[in-house]
């Protein structure tokens, strides 16, 4: 379980994340979704340990996230921000091999691998393993990311906007290996999502985010409403059950 | 599709990267044997005791040098900010020359040595402390900004201890200028023991934090995310890059472009990230440059030109070719 309690960021007096305070069962998919800078990738920073917190705190499975030792936390958690650009010059293999090092400290060992081509080949870049980084498209590089957050292989895994640069086909793909990732290896996955649809068909627990607070927590019945999408967003939003789905439409 | 192919043959690295460094051992060798027998006439325990302590500060320099600014850029996820660039030489020079300001000369011949460079050493690693602050708790970092600050606080050191050589006695003044600016012809080789000493220590160290060094070049928040201590990482490899700035400014006065040329060939030549082969690539180009440069110009230009003349030519062409392709 992950749990926040009063968590609050500060930059001089502007507040990005307002005291939330918020549980998140183990298991299972949640999507945090909301407008842009409502605090959803700072809320997950502190999570993950990215940010110090200006007050508050966070703990995963009773863990304290800023007083555990950074390597213990990294058997446990995985966190992917939204950058992915890198300095360094790697091929996607040695990326998504950095994904063992909480485990092997920098010594792959054969179980290691086996992890790294399990990871690649869940992310569908075996063709591309060999490649360079800055040879491969936007969305490519993305997968390849989050390849090697997922070769982590820990219990919690919170990503910033995995979407991102993906076209409609890899967007979907991505979202069923993540929701196989959370039901056949029992996986808690933490996601930004800005296409309040597929939290709606993928998500088991959607957080709304707004002005840096919990606007509205629930299950995708629950949260997707024209009520609560106009409360969140601001914008008047329909929402239609296609297929057993809620779709939210806000195209005009 | 030639293109893609091209590229995957390039993943037969770890060969090709063994044959870069045996290359360049090869290489260090020849100039290292060039350096030693070239123009060698009479006594060989002559020749040897002329050129040997020369033949070690040169290496010792070199091996400084390369391994701070690998260092460096590491942790500062750039290829254009070195040391030197940063104003660490130049506050050497600066602490040196205030010393000699205070003390004087017999004052500074009466202490120990090895005591007076950790003490020296120290200092260079509050200033890192500072500059690690700058660098890390602004949060948003700024490649240019960083130059800029780099550029004035070396040239604002260098005017203070221009501004203490001028005040000082003549006799002192010539002491330091022996130190600082009479470069790889004349050896303190008291100061070469204790600087053999911590180089290699500090070498050793850094190559044994190779793996996390990896981790480290992938930006704070992987490495954070892969379980690295990052705070407690990077202030550990930038007191070693102030003992090695330390040593390198201590033999030979600064030489700023040279880490750059170096760690960025390095880059280059081996075509890898990984640390375990980065710091001996650039810590044998930095032997090859040295000693074979240093041959040439004693044997080719009959020490008519300074090596380091040449060295801060070139390395500061590469240095704004970097800055202008904006290459981070």
């Amino acid at each position: 379980m992950i749990e926040a309690r009063n968590l609050t960021k500060r930059y001089r007096d502007e507040v990005v994340v307002n005291d939330v305070s918020l549980r998140l069962p183990a298991g299972g998919i949640t999507a945090i979704i909301g407008p842009n800078g409502a605090g959803k990738s700072t809320f997950l920073s502190m999570i993950g340990r990215l940010l110090p917190m200006s007050a508050g705190s966070a703990t995963v499975d009773g863990l304290d996230v800023t007083r555990t030792a950074s390597d213990v936390l990294a058997r446990r958690i995985a966190v992917l921000r939204q950058d992915n650009h890198l300095s360094s010059r790697l091929t996607v293999r040695d990326l998504v091999t950095f994904g063992r090092y909480p485990h092997s400290k920098g010594r792959p060992t054969a179980a290691d691998l086996a992890h790294v081509e399990r990871a690649i080949g869940y992310m569908n870049l075996e063709r591309q393993a060999d490649r360079f980084l800055d040879e491969l498209s936007g969305g490519q590089r993305q997968r390849a990311f989050v390849a090697m957050v997922l070769c982590q292989d820990t219990d919690y895994v919170l990503l910033d906007e995995p979407l991102n640069n993906l076209d409609m086909p890899h967007a979907v793909a991505m979202m069923r290996q993540l929701r196989r990732a959370a039901d056949e290896l029992g996986k808690t996955i933490v996601l930004v999502l800005h296409d309040v649809n597929f939290a709606s068909c993928y998500a088991d627990h959607i957080v709304a985010m707004r002005e840096g607070a919990v606007a509205f927590q629930g299950s995708p019945e629950q949260v997707i409403r024209p009520e609560v999408m106009e409360a969140i967003y601001g914008i008047a939003m329909e929402v239609q059950i296609i297929g057993g789905r809620r779709i939210a439409i806000y195209y005009a | 599709m030639a293109k893609v192919e091209g590229k995957t043959s390039e993943r037969a690295a770890p060969l090709g990267q063994r044959a870069v460094l045996l290359a360049l051992v090869l290489l260090a060798a020849a100039a290292t044997i060039a350096f030693m027998t070239l123009g060698a006439r009479g006594r060989w325990d002559l020749v040897l005791a002329f050129r040997g302590p020369k033949l070690g500060a040169l290496i010792l320099v070199g091996l400084a040098i390369a391994v701070s600014t690998v260092l460096f850029q590491t942790v500062t996820e750039n290829r254009i900010l070195t040391p030197a660039i940063m104003g660490f030489d130049s506050l050497y020079v600066l602490i040196q020359s205030a010393i000699v300001f205070l003390i004087g000369t017999q004052g500074f011949a009466a202490i120990d040595p090895r005591f007076m460079f950790a003490a020296q050493a120290a200092v260079m690693v509050a200033f890192s402390a500072l500059l690690y602050a700058g660098l890390f708790a602004t949060g948003r970092r700024n490649l240019h900004l960083l130059v800029l600050a780099g550029v004035v606080m070396g040239g604002f050191f260098r005017s203070l201890s221009t501004f203490i050589q001028r005040v000082i006695d003549p006799n002192e003044f010539s002491f330091l200028q022996n130190r600082f600016f009479a470069s790889f012809n004349s050896i303190d080789t008291d100061l070469l023991a204790v600087g053999a000493v911590a180089v290699i220590a500090a070498s050793a160290v850094a190559l044994r934090m190779a793996r996390v060094l990896d981790v480290l070049a992938l930006g704070r928040e992987r490495a954070i995310c892969l379980g690295v201590d990052h705070r407690r990482a990077v202030s550990r490899i930038l007191v070693l890059v102030a003992v090695l700035v330390s040593v390198s400014t201590a033999l030979t006065g600064p030489v700023t472009f040279f880490g750059l040329l170096v760690a960025n060939l390095a880059h280059v030549v081996t075509g890898s990230s990984r640390h375990r082969v980065l710091l001996p690539a650039a810590s044998l180009l930095a032997i090859v440059f040295l000693v074979g440069g240093q041959t040439i110009v004693e044997r080719v230009f009959a020490f008519e030109t300074n090596l380091r003349v040449i060295v801060d030519f070139v390395g500061g062409i590469v240095f704004l070719a970097m800055l202008l392709r904006g290459k981070t």
